[in-house]
């Protein structure tokens, strides 16, 4: 097969698997746990509050 | 006391302390550097302390020794906290820790001994690229193992961007360093002209592309949420980031050959990816900036987010500048002057620098136990000196190599060249002054840095945090 083909058919593909990223993205059944996700850094914020002022001693 | 029940934060403490160390290291050679090039004598006849071989270690001690040292600290961090569980292995991230010290001193020694693979970014022999090779595998088993061991279902945004670093670096260190040992200090590569060229530069963008951008971006969607205390902007914005920037940023690295004995059409081909990055690059960006929407208040009084969102700043606007400067009529114009300098900069302490001083300002209290850093305006000072002196000198090369291509290009109407070599070089003096300057004032800011940071440290007891036990 002539090379141009294949260097059409890649840049399709390319440009499909670019859209199906944004569509899976922003699909609202990704909508919860993305949440969950996002919210990660924040969901062991509690310990911090234990290691405070060096008073903590890794009981 | 089972050592499960704390997270590993030993390794991320001595990261975190080496980061501060080394980016004083590899600022003040840099600062030197840039004083030999205003003042030639300083290197006093000395073959050891020559700009030619104090540049290679200037390169390396800030990407590899002060930045690979923020990464090692940031991830390991990061990827406990979000996957609430402790490193898979303490020894392992012990090894990594150590391996890489060593590796760096080896780089000290060698490269102003002048033994050096001329590889740019990859000056080290192959002896120690062996052992780079060693420890980044030890590192990739870390923080993967310990991402399989997660307590939690979902595998946080940051360590998808530190996933990507891990795995890219590995294969482009590994690929750009086949080399034929000639003896224990010279070896060749096996790639042969153009390819040679090509495969230096698939590395040397890709370094750019993974070692400064996605491992530091890794560090901002945490650490800029951490301290807005609110969630990412967008996190679907955050996965369509990820995945664009990753492949585009693969092929983007024959920008740095136009015009030379690379096909044309590979040349066009970075050029194309190297414009398509400006949209993943501005995405991210965006993504980090208005994490702060509705909280601006907070940049006001809070010098550590005006580090990281000052960060983001130089960080778009020099992937804005770096896709101008890809395309090929612009390249003509700026390749091979102080412009490049000067946008390398404006990414390497705009935008590296600055995320990573703000992440450390996060994270050395934390790991001793403090409330907050010992003095909070003093963080306010170093903020202006280094954004100051990332101005100056960006400014300062942005005349000085614009200048210095008009000079070059600058014809006679017989044909001839308007001016010699040495009159550019004059004409580029005061401009090396005040990059100097600049250089200077930054890092004058890191010493300031040093001394906050010996202020918190002093006295303090390292603290473990408890990993959370309700899964």
């Amino acid at each position: 097969m002539d090379i141009n083909t294949w260097r059409g058919i890649s840049t399709a593909l390319a440009l499909i698997a670019f859209v199906a990223v944004w569509v899976w993205a922003w699909s609202s059944k990704r909508k919860q746990r993305f949440d969950e996700a996002a919210n990660l850094p924040f969901a062991d914020d509690d310990i911090d509050e234990n290691s405070k002022g060096g008073q903590h001693d890794c009981q | 006391m089972d050592s499960q029940t704390t997270y590993n934060y030993k390794v991320v403490r001595q990261f975190t302390v080496m980061t501060v160390v080394w980016g004083i290291v590899g600022m003040l050679v840099g600062v030197f550097i840039a004083a030999e090039l205003v003042w030639p004598q300083l290197n006093m006849d000395i073959p050891w302390i020559t700009f030619s071989r104090l540049r290679p270690l200037h390169t390396n001690a800030v990407i590899f020794a002060f930045g690979g040292s923020a990464l090692f600290a940031t991830s390991y961090y990061v990827v406990q906290r979000t996957c609430q569980t402790r490193l898979i292995s303490d020894g392992l991230a012990a090894f990594t820790f150590w391996g890489w010290q060593l590796i760096i001193v080896l780089a000290a020694i060698t490269l102003p001994l002048g033994i050096t693979s001329s590889r740019e970014y990859a000056e080290l022999e192959w002896p120690i690229d062996i052992l780079i090779a060693v420890v980044w595998v030890s590192y990739a088993i870390v923080f993967f193992g310990t991402i399989m061991k997660r307590r939690v279902s979902h595998i946080y945004v940051a360590n998808w961007f530190f996933g990507a670093f891990i795995l890219t670096i590995a294969v482009l260190h590994i690929v750009n360093n086949i080399e034929v040992p000639v003896s224990l200090t010279k070896s060749y590569s096996v790639y042969p002209g153009a390819i040679d060229a090509m495969v230096q530069w698939w590395y040397g963008h890709n370094a750019v592309g993974f070692f400064l951008t996605a491992g530091f971006l890794g560090m901002m969607y945490y650490f800029v949420p951490k301290q807005a205390g609110r969630p990412v902007y967008s996190y679907r914005l955050s996965v369509v980031h990820f995945w664009a920037l990753i492949s585009t940023y693969m092929w983007a690295g024959p920008h740095h050959l136009h015009y030379t004995a690379l096909p044309v059409w590979a040349q066009s081909l970075g050029m194309v990816f190297s414009l398509i990055l400006l949209a993943p690059s501005w995405g991210g960006m965006i993504n980090g900036i208005m994490t702060l929407s509705g909280a601006w208040h907070k940049l006001r009084d809070d010098p550590i987010l005006k580090f990281l969102i000052t960060s983001l700043s130089f960080y778009g606007m020099s992937t804005f500048e770096g896709p101008m400067m890809a395309i090929k009529t612009v390249n003509a114009l700026s390749h091979y002057t102080d412009w490049t300098i000067g946008h390398v900069h404006s990414g390497a302490l705009g935008w590296v620098a600055m995320v990573t001083i703000g992440s450390v300002y996060f994270l050395i209290p934390k790991l001793f136990g403090r409330e907050q850093m010992y003095s909070v305006r003093l963080i306010d000072w170093h903020f202006w000196m280094a954004t100051v002196g990332v101005v100056l000198y960006i400014v300062s090369m942005w005349i000085s190599g614009i200048m210095q291509g008009l000079m070059w290009r600058a014809v006679n109407d017989d044909g001839t060249l308007t001016y010699s070599f040495i009159e550019t070089v004059q004409a580029m003096h005061p401009f090396y002054f005040v990059r100097f300057l600049g250089g200077a004032l930054f890092l004058a800011g890191m010493l300031v840095m040093v001394w906050n940071v010996i202020k918190t440290i002093s006295g303090a007891r390292p603290v473990d945090a408890p990993v959370p036990q309700t899964a």
